[in-house]
């Protein structure tokens, strides 16, 4: 993309002083040869990086491949001898089934929706934890991190327990609402099901895109604030036309992160609800049809369709809404 | 950065202590105690009562084995996973386990389950109740050995059955049930839930009124003829249909398992019940705990699983547990032997009086400390022979969650449509047509 190229060819160093160039320049020629030393650097690198590259290879690459084998074949574990190659078959049977289509829409919505109210909710919590007085900073930061270090399904069983019919107070709590029914059981249909798992989930994962977006906060140069104030801005014209835009890549990195996390929601739909009454999930059909059914085939097709999704996800926020992974890093665009 | 050698004597006191400490981890681990084979049993979560009676085993056996248990997930369908996963897997270590019987055909078809030796299923079997050991067998094998037998009794409040007129020592149907409910503005306890409680229900309802789920249970995934849409799936459908769309199961019912279920029982609103035995002793504690008022256990009686067509016997739910060994086991001879004491009556009453569950043995039912402690038990008994297990395929687990899908929540059953669509259903999900 063109806003990506850099100006400087890479191969060049920066300081011709410095590097390996020869001296006297080379006026026409694109690369500086390379010296011995950048070979050996090089050399190096590898030999450091390829453990990891290989057990990345080995732990990532192999498992997905073999799932991508296996979604063509008809296979269930419990009948190893009728094990049929199917060829796409299973992608056929998953794509025009409408329990896909309904897994894949209430995944989309729990993301959007959690990731929407996440982001305002994280920029409020960011501002609060930017803004505290130093005496405090410590202590709110803490108190506004507690529900992360929470794990999910603890998490997700004190929602459950919170909203269960039988054990639940929250009905109590709401009993003086006009209108309200105090004896709603949430988890008996699907639009307050997905309220409560949405809840849990915003709940949760809010301190982490507020920890992303505090990290871009404090990359804002003050004295771009600061001038923008002595040149008459009000404290929205200072938000929308100096601090958002200087922090869009943490932005879009926390969104594009929380996407992600959120596209694979398992957890708390498998404590509350396990997929009853439209709170069926892609992460949990997948799980429903490998490990439930043991249809191996069936299920890793629908796997791979969701690391494709995932796949998709990541590839739309870095390509279309041109994210910059290292620009988040302290880095310059 | 190279690190200064230690001294000569350091070395030598580090050398010679390296060898102390081989030697002494080599002589215990050929020490004569871990001669004793070592069978893993893997157990469903109880109070305890299988790991008394394979510390019991390990004690007779007199050092030819030793048992270990293994404690399984809670649900029944989280443990059928987890087997399924190591037996498919070629896991050495499945020597004994305990096996809900609805999952068995679908571990016996593909030989995961090492064959029962004649002598211990004649021994096992002798003077086990028929139904426990339709539950053991596939294609007309004995391939498990019963241990205990489970069935669901009709619970009720005697103050609510005397004041609708009820005489309990009759057979009662589900209409009648349905009717005191209205009238009186009391709650039946039934399990609605999308799960595994729900197929129980919906089994015993469609057999009570002489139908089944499956026609053919035995047949292939592709020759499966499913027995929903006829009169029997229809009455099944019906009754489960009023009590949702009329509120009778409690506000509760969409979400209710047997644990919930046994609370509404227990509250205010309670009036029937159908139940496994474990309501008797869990009530009883929390009335012990203070939870429960003193008087509760006066008020609750028990008959036989209520009838659907009056002039027809009913068909309980069946459940209960049977030992298997796996195929892959390294001593099949040995956990057979275990098997074999584990199974034994006097096992099994101990078993049902310190853990409530009922003994698949008639024998067992015969001690007097059994009677003592469950004065239910010959009607516990007596549901045992009536009992009719859900449908024995090796697809169950795909026609249960099926049934679950389309007859959850109660409230949206629609008697008419409701089981000619789940038929339909069951079938294409068989025929890899359909998503579950």
């Amino acid at each position: 993309m063109p806003t990506n190229v850099p100006a400087v060819d890479p191969a060049v160093p920066a300081d011709p002083g410095r590097g390996s160039a020869p001296p006297g320049g080379s006026r026409g020629r694109r690369k500086a040869p390379t010296s011995e030393r950048a070979k050996a650097e090089a050399r190096l690198g590898w030999w450091l990086a390829g453990p990891a590259f290989v057990i990345m290879v080995a732990v990532i690459f192999y498992p997905v491949a073999q799932a991508v084998w296996d979604s063509l074949f008809s296979y269930r574990l419990t009948a190893p001898a009728d094990r049929e190659f199917i060829g796409l078959r299973n992608y056929a049977t998953i794509l025009t089934d409408g329990v896909f289509w309904s897994a894949l829409g209430v995944t989309a919505l729990i993301t959007v929706v959690t990731v929407f109210v996440e982001l305002i909710l994280g920029f409020i919590l960011a501002m609060i934890m930017h803004k505290a007085i130093k005496s405090t900073r410590g202590l709110v930061r803490t108190v506004i991190l507690v529900p992360y270090g929470i794990i999910t399904v603890v998490s997700a069983y004190a929602w459950y327990y919170m909203f269960s019919i039988d054990s639940g107070y929250v009905n109590n709590w709401l009993s003086w609402l006009p209108g309200f029914n105090d004896e709603l059981n949430w988890f008996a249909q699907g639009g307050t099901s997905l309220v409560v798992i949405m809840f849990s989930e915003i709940w949760k994962t809010t301190p982490f895109i507020s920890l992303l977006l505090l990290a871009g906060l404090a990359q804002v140069p003050e004295d771009l604030s600061e001038a923008a104030a002595v040149d008459g801005a009000n404290w929205w014209q200072r938000l929308s036309r100096v601090v958002l835009p200087n922090m869009k890549a943490a932005i879009m990195v926390a969104v594009l992160f929380r996407a992600l996390d959120a596209f694979r929601v398992f957890d708390s739909i498998f404590i509350m609800t396990n997929g009853a009454y439209g709170t069926e999930v892609l992460s949990l059909l997948a799980y429903r049809t490998s490990i439930g059914r043991l249809e191996i085939g069936l299920g890793s097709a629908i796997s791979v369709v969701l690391f494709l999704c995932v796949a998709l996800i990541a590839f739309v926020a870095i390509k279309v809404f041109n994210v910059d992974l290292a620009g988040s890093k302290g880095g310059r665009k | 950065m190279r690190q200064s050698r230690p001294s000569g004597r350091h070395t030598r006191r580090l050398a010679s202590a390296a060898v102390v400490a081989t030697a002494a981890l080599v002589l215990a681990g050929c020490g004569p105690a871990e001669d004793i084979p070592v069978l893993t049993w893997y157990t469903n979560p109880d109070d305890g009562g299988q790991a008394t009676i394979a510390q019991q085993c390990t004690e007779a056996a007199g050092g030819a084995y030793r048992i270990e248990t293994s404690i399984l997930p809670n649900d029944a369908a989280s443990q059928r996973e987890q087997l399924t996963r190591r037996l498919a897997a070629g896991d050495t270590s499945m020597d004994i386990m305990s096996l809900d019987p609805p999952f068995i055909p679908e571990l016996a078809e593909p030989g995961f389950l090492a064959p029962v030796p004649e002598d211990v299923a004649a021994s096992t079997t002798e003077d086990t109740l028929e139904g426990a050991v339709a539950g053991a067998t596939w294609k007309d094998n004995l391939v498990t050995v019963p241990f205990w037998a489970n069935t669901q009794l009709l619970w009720y409040r005697e103050s609510v059955a005397e004041e609708a007129g009820l005489n309990m020592n009759e057979p009662v149907t589900w209409d009648q049930l349905i009717e005191v409910a209205r009238d009186q503005d009391k709650e039946l306890g039934v399990q609605g839930a999308r799960a595994e409680a729900m197929t129980v229900w919906l089994n015993a309802l469609v057999e009570s009124a002489g139908g089944h789920i499956l026609e053919n249970p035995e047949a292939s995934a592709a020759d499966v003829q499913t027995g929903l849409d006829t009169e029997a799936g229809h009455q099944a459908a019906q009754i489960i249909s009023t009590i949702g769309q009329e509120g009778l199961g409690g506000p509760g019912l969409a979400t209710q398992q047997e644990n919930e279920a046994m609370l509404l029982f227990q509250g205010d609103s309670g009036s029937f019940m159908v139940n496994w035995p474990f309501v008797w002793p869990a009530t009883n504690a929390a009335v012990e705990d203070g939870a429960l008022p003193e008087d509760l256990p006066e008020d609750i009686g028990w008959a036989l699983y209520p009838r659907v067509v009056e002039d027809q016997e009913p068909a309980p739910p069946l459940g209960g547990i049977n030992l298997g060994v796996g195929a892959e086991s390294e001593h099949p001879e040995l956990a057979w032997e275990a098997i074999e004491c584990i199974v034994a009556p006097e096992h099994q009453t101990e078993y049902f009086i310190t853990n409530g569950n009922p003994p698949s043995s008639a024998s067992a039912f015969d001690d007097p400390a059994v009677e003592e402690a469950f004065p239910m038990a010959p009607t516990i008994r007596e549901s045992l022979e009536l009992a009719a297990p859900r449908p024995q395929t090796p697809y169950y687990s795909e026609v249960s969650t099926a049934v679950q899908q389309r007859f959850t929540p109660p409230g949206a059953v629609d008697p008419e449509a409701t089981p000619a669509e789940t038929g339909q259903f069951i079938m294409e999900v068989l025929r890899g047509e359909s998503l579950l």
